[in-house]
This record gives structure tokens, sequence and C-alpha cells, in this order.
């Protein structure tokens, strides 16, 4: 029981440091891995919480979370990659240039 | 248990000032996630995995594709708004955020025994769940599948009528942009789906 809070604790210290990070990253790639980061921690806390309190049934939710975050995550990098999705608006220009990624390089390997 | 609930909601309000105060949209569309993610878990830690689940498909997948499709169209930046503090409308937010709190202390407690919530129906499904499920654990699926089976079959049906409809909208859409030639792009990609 004491082992479970401690690492409670220690999760929620990670997620602290993750939400910081994005909260202050500069580029691009803080902030994807720190939100990245944060579902991950979050699919722990769950399975930490749930072992916990006993209900071992909210794993199936974890599972849910961890599925979500993935597609949170990829949905977050193709709109930073191609700038839209799937052709609604083939002029718009990527939202960030070419200073925080090499978006030609991606578009043309990409297409 | 108190101090996780006390550490998650620390996290939410964090997380709702972040999202008020930043100006790049594309972060701010991340720190929704992110809020997302927060409440869904706190929902859990109250024993409510049902309203967790939808907040968690709903508010973290669903609504930050929606959102990014929408930043797609438009920008990603927002204009610095050069309004300076205006005392009347503060104190109109202060004065609603008080009463609301004020409201808030004619709730019963959470668990509370004589609630009216876990007096006035809930007895008797809690009671006979067991028997007429065989053993079936979770009372809310039992009442949502089989006690108001038929309720459930009716929002269903309203749901997949209301998909249907939008995706028959947004196909005509669609077929009308390259019928009049519209951008080459948008040929492909309706000529890619039909």
């Amino acid at each position: 029981m004491v082992f479970l809070f401690t690492a409670c604790v220690a999760i929620l210290v990670t997620m602290s440091f993750a939400l910081v990070r994005a909260m202050l990253g500069p580029t691009v790639f803080d902030r994807v891995l720190s939100l990245n980061m944060f579902g991950t921690k979050t699919v722990l806390l769950i399975c930490v919480v749930s072992f916990l309190q006993g209900r071992t049934d909210f794993l199936d939710l974890a599972l849910l979370y961890s599925l979500m975050n993935f597609i949170g995550v990829v949905a977050l990098l193709r709109f930073t990659t191609q700038g839209e999705f799937g052709g609604q608006n083939p002029n718009v220009d990527t939202p960030f240039g070419d200073k925080s990624i090499g978006n030609t390089a991606l578009k043309s390997g990409g297409d | 248990m108190t101090a996780i609930d006390v550490a998650i909601l620390l996290f939410l309000a964090i997380t709702a000032v972040t999202i008020a105060r930043i100006r790049d949209l594309w972060a701010a569309v991340m720190f929704t996630g992110i809020y997302s993610f927060l409440s869904a878990s706190w929902m859990l830690l109250l024993d409510a995995p049902d309203v967790s689940f939808t907040e968690a498909a709903v508010g973290a997948g669903i609504s930050t594709v929606l959102m990014l499709s929408t930043l797609a169209l438009t920008g990603t930046t927002e204009k610095a708004s050069g309004a300076k503090f205006r005392p009347i409308p503060f104190m109109v937010v202060v004065l609603t955020g008080c009463m609301l709190i004020y409201g808030t202390l004619d709730m019963p407690q959470i668990g509370d025994p004589s609630d009216p919530i876990h007096i006035h129906p809930s007895p008797s499904f809690v009671e006979r769940t067991q028997g007429d499920m065989h053993g079936l654990p979770n009372v809310v699926t039992a009442v949502l599948g089989s006690y108001r089976g038929y309720d459930t079959l009716g929002e269903t049906t309203v749901v997949f009528t209301a998909g249907i409809a939008v995706l028959l909208i947004l196909r005509r859409g669609k077929e009308e942009d390259s019928k009049t030639g519209g951008r080459p792009g948008s040929a492909a990609a309706s000529g890619d789906n039909a």
C-alpha cells in the first residue's frame, strides 16, 4: 500500500515536470514530447490507482487513454509537418515555417 | 487518496490558467488535450469510469483533431487584446463566483448515505442487479443495457441517423466542388474517397 502510494506521488511529480516543460518549451519538439509524456504518465497513474483501490477493471480505461494519446500526438505531428489534414486547403503555409522543422524536406519525402 | 485528488485539481487549475494566458493557439490545443486527460483521471478517482471514458474519447481524442483542423483553416496565433484592467466586469465575475461557492454549501457531502441520490431509485437497482443480471458487477451497465435498454436503443438510432446525415452532407459538398472545377487537391481527394 505504501509502495503503491509512493509510486503515485512519484508519477505526479513527473507529471508536474512535464507540465512545466510544456509551458516553458520554446520549440515544438519540447511541447510534443511533454504532451506525449504527460499522456503516458496519466496511463501509469490510472494503473497504479486502480491497483491502489483494488479495482483492476480500470485497466481497460488505461488502454483507451493510451490509444487516445497516440491519436492526439499523431494529429498534432501531422498538423505540424503538413499544416493541414487530407487535402483540405493546399495553399496554407505550414504554421511553423522553416525555422523549427525541416518542413520542405519532410513534405517532399512524404509525398 | 486525498493527496492525489488535490494534486490533480492543482494541475487542472494550472493548465486552465495556461490555456487562458497563452497566445500560441497550437500550444493551446495541446494544453486542452492535457486538460482532458487530467479531468478524465480525476473523474476516474471519483468512481465515475463511464464519464471518464467519454471524456477521454471525446475531449482528448476527437476535439483535439477537430480544433487542429480548424486551426488549419484559420491561423495559429491570436492577437494580444489591448484591453486594460476594467473593474466592473471583474466585480461581476467575483460576485458570480462567490454566489456559486455559496450555492455549493447546500450540497450534501460526497458519499453521504443520506444523499437524495442514494435514497431515491438507487437501492432497489443495487439490490436487484445481482439476481436479475446473473452477477453483472457494474450497476451502471445493467441500468443502461437492460433496465433502460429501449432508451439506449433509441439513442443509438438517433446518433446513427445523425452520423449518416452528416456524412451525406459532407460528401455532396465535395462532389459539387469537383463538378465546378475546384482546386486540384480537393478533386483528387474526393476521387480517392468515392
